[in-house]
């Protein structure tokens, strides 16, 4: 379902890519050539199966512009764009919960009244604005970072993490804020729980009871949340990725529009909703883990 | 009506700051800002330049103010598409739940839901072209799903009042109902979600800008300001640090109001913070 809306929404995209390649003083019969050699002369809808067909098997198709196979093109920035994500979602997870308990058991107080204002502003900050600030200071004045680029995996492991520490930490703060809150709202409901103050009554300490009972019972719009985040990160990353100049996926889809490379659109837009849909999944899998009331239901 | 609180307050004051500049900057701006004086270049912040001048010499304060308009402008009628499609969407589904309508626009919602929003906004915008009535349609398409779900939310639970029951019995067909008995009801959440949207439309904007697929120069825009800022933000910060502090005001001061307006209409809400 939603490849036809994606095919056809890159089908109507003006501009044709046989001539944008050959450019605008080619010949009618090389662009036709061209055309023919693309399969862009089949019908739209021969087409549009012949892509979902490959698209199942593995095989994207290849690219107008640089010839090369798309999966393969594909391949390559995933391997920027899916440890960027992870590993923001990793920095936001362990700044947000934290903070999260933390203003919970200190309701009202300072302590809460800092956390919430924190988060407000961190929702407030778009992150490519955080992301300039950071590459001020800590690449520029600093110069603890480089100000963008990507060295590949291949130079070792240290580098690479190095060069996306700070595109990911500004991808993370605004996630981190959003988390943080959900995790405070989530705990202070589970806190007022009738089975809460039992475990307090037969003598837990606060911690003891948010660790044992409180915790696990509060992670579920927790755990919705970071799912959702988690595909925001893979997609919502091309504007970080242009200000860090990171070979990603935001990257290859922003310069395939640009230069109409149709298959390379379709195939990553795909690649992405996809991706949030089996997230989607793996998040119903891990509220099971989570609460074991849901896995009875369901089973 | 609405007591107004201090954050509430507060807020409001954030959220006149831009809209103040944006509405004066029609009839008066401190300097034209499409007017290039390169002698004038990276002044810091003066009596005359206020916010200081940029790598083109142009007054910054008359910069924001302008961009203040573009920002709010996409964000508004984003949000209007938004309420304008998916309200009467959420209220028909509502309406007829468990027909074939609430299952089209339940699997229109989840459809729309499952796309990345950015990517497809710049998809939008790079197949139509860069330009901020583009820009407005790649985020106000992002609005519907959200409105639809919202008011068909609330207007579930809705139907199961007495009220309602009533007004069946009168006779009062379902479209009638949703018109007059539903939609006033909303209200109040619509407009808090609204003010959730409006924030995110002028975060998208920014966005967009920031790539180049807003507003075109010469017309000012905060993110496009921020993008020019990029290459000298280690000389000169302050480029970067002012259009980034219109965009925290802007968002910060509506994100509060919203989170104002919902206390104010919904007392028992008050102090849990829900997101």
């Amino acid at each position: 379902m939603a490849s036809i809306v994606i095919f056809s929404l890159v089908e109507i995209a003006p501009g044709d890519p046989a001539s944008f390649m050959l450019g605008i003083n080619a010949q009618e019969d090389t662009i036709s050539a061209l055309r023919t050699e693309l399969g862009l002369d089949q019908p739209k809808i021969s087409r549009y199966f012949t892509w979902i067909g490959g698209m199942l098997t593995g095989d994207f198709g290849i690219s107008y512009t640089y010839r090369t196979n798309v999966t393969e093109m594909v391949g390559d920035r995933l391997w920027v764009s899916l440890p960027l994500a992870i590993y923001s979602l990793v920095l936001s997870t362990v700044i947000a919960i934290p903070t999260g308990i933390y203003a919970a058991t200190k309701r009202g107080k300072t302590g809460d009244v800092a956390v919430i204002s924190a988060t407000q502003f961190g929702i407030a900050v778009p992150n490519f604005w955080f992301a300039i600030i950071l590459v001020g200071i800590f690449a520029i004045k600093l110069q603890w970072f480089s100000a963008g680029g990507f060295p590949g995996w291949q130079d070792g492991l240290v580098n690479g993490v190095t060069s996306l520490t700070l595109p990911a930490i500004a991808l993370a703060l605004p996630q981190a804020a959003i988390l943080s809150r959900i995790m405070r709202s989530a705990l202070i409901e589970t806190l007022g729980e009738d089975y809460i103050r039992t475990a307090r009554a037969k003598g837990l300490s606060v911690w003891q009871t948010i660790w044992r009972h409180a915790l696990r019972n509060a992670l579920i719009p927790v755990l919705t949340i970071i799912g959702l985040q988690f595909s925001f990160l893979l997609a919502g990353a091309i504007i970080i990725e242009q200000v860090f100049y990171l070979p990603g996926l935001g990257r290859l889809v922003f310069q395939a529009i640009t230069q109409r490379d149709l298959i390379v659109v379709e195939s990553v837009v795909m690649l992405l909703v996809s991706a949030v849909i089996l997230i989607n999944f793996i998040v119903d899998i891990a509220y099971m883990l989570a609460d074991p009331r849901l896995r009875l239901d369901s089973i | 009506m609405i007591r107004l609180n201090t954050s509430l307050q507060f807020s409001i004051i954030l959220c006149l700051l831009p809209l103040i500049m944006a509405t004066v900057s029609y009839f008066w701006q401190p300097f034209d800002v499409t007017e290039l004086n390169i002698s004038n270049r990276l002044k810091p912040m003066s009596l005359t330049h206020p916010l200081g001048t940029d790598h083109f010499g142009r007054d910054m304060l008359s910069m924001i103010m302008v961009g203040a308009r573009t920002s709010i402008a996409v964000a508004f009628v984003a949000v209007g598409i938004g309420v304008l499609f998916g309200v009467p969407l959420g209220l028909f589904a509502a309406t007829w739940r468990g027909s074939f309508i609430d299952d089209a626009v339940m699997r229109f919602n989840d459809l729309v839901f499952a796309f990345p929003s950015l990517v497809i906004a710049i998809l939008i915008t790079a197949i139509a072209g860069p330009s901020a009535f583009n820009a407005i349609i790649a985020i106000g398409v992002f609005n519907i799903p959200v409105f639809a779900r919202v008011s068909r939310g609330a207007a579930l639970s809705l139907w199961q009042r007495e009220f309602i029951l009533s007004a069946r019995v009168a006779g009062k067909t379902g479209l009638r109902i949703s018109i007059e008995h539903i939609l006033p009801n909303l209200m109040h959440i619509l407009i808090v979600q609204a003010t959730i949207q409006f924030s995110l439309g002028i975060l998208a904007e920014a966005g967009l800008s920031y790539v180049g697929l807003g507003a075109q120069p010469p017309t000012p825009s905060w993110g496009r300001m921020l993008a020019d800022a990029q290459t000298m933000v280690s000389l000169t910060p302050r480029l970067a640090i002012v259009p980034g502090v219109a965009i925290i005001i802007t968002v910060l001061g509506l994100n509060l109001l919203g989170d104002g307006l919902r206390d104010a209409f919904d007392p028992k809400l008050r102090g849990s913070i829900k997101k």
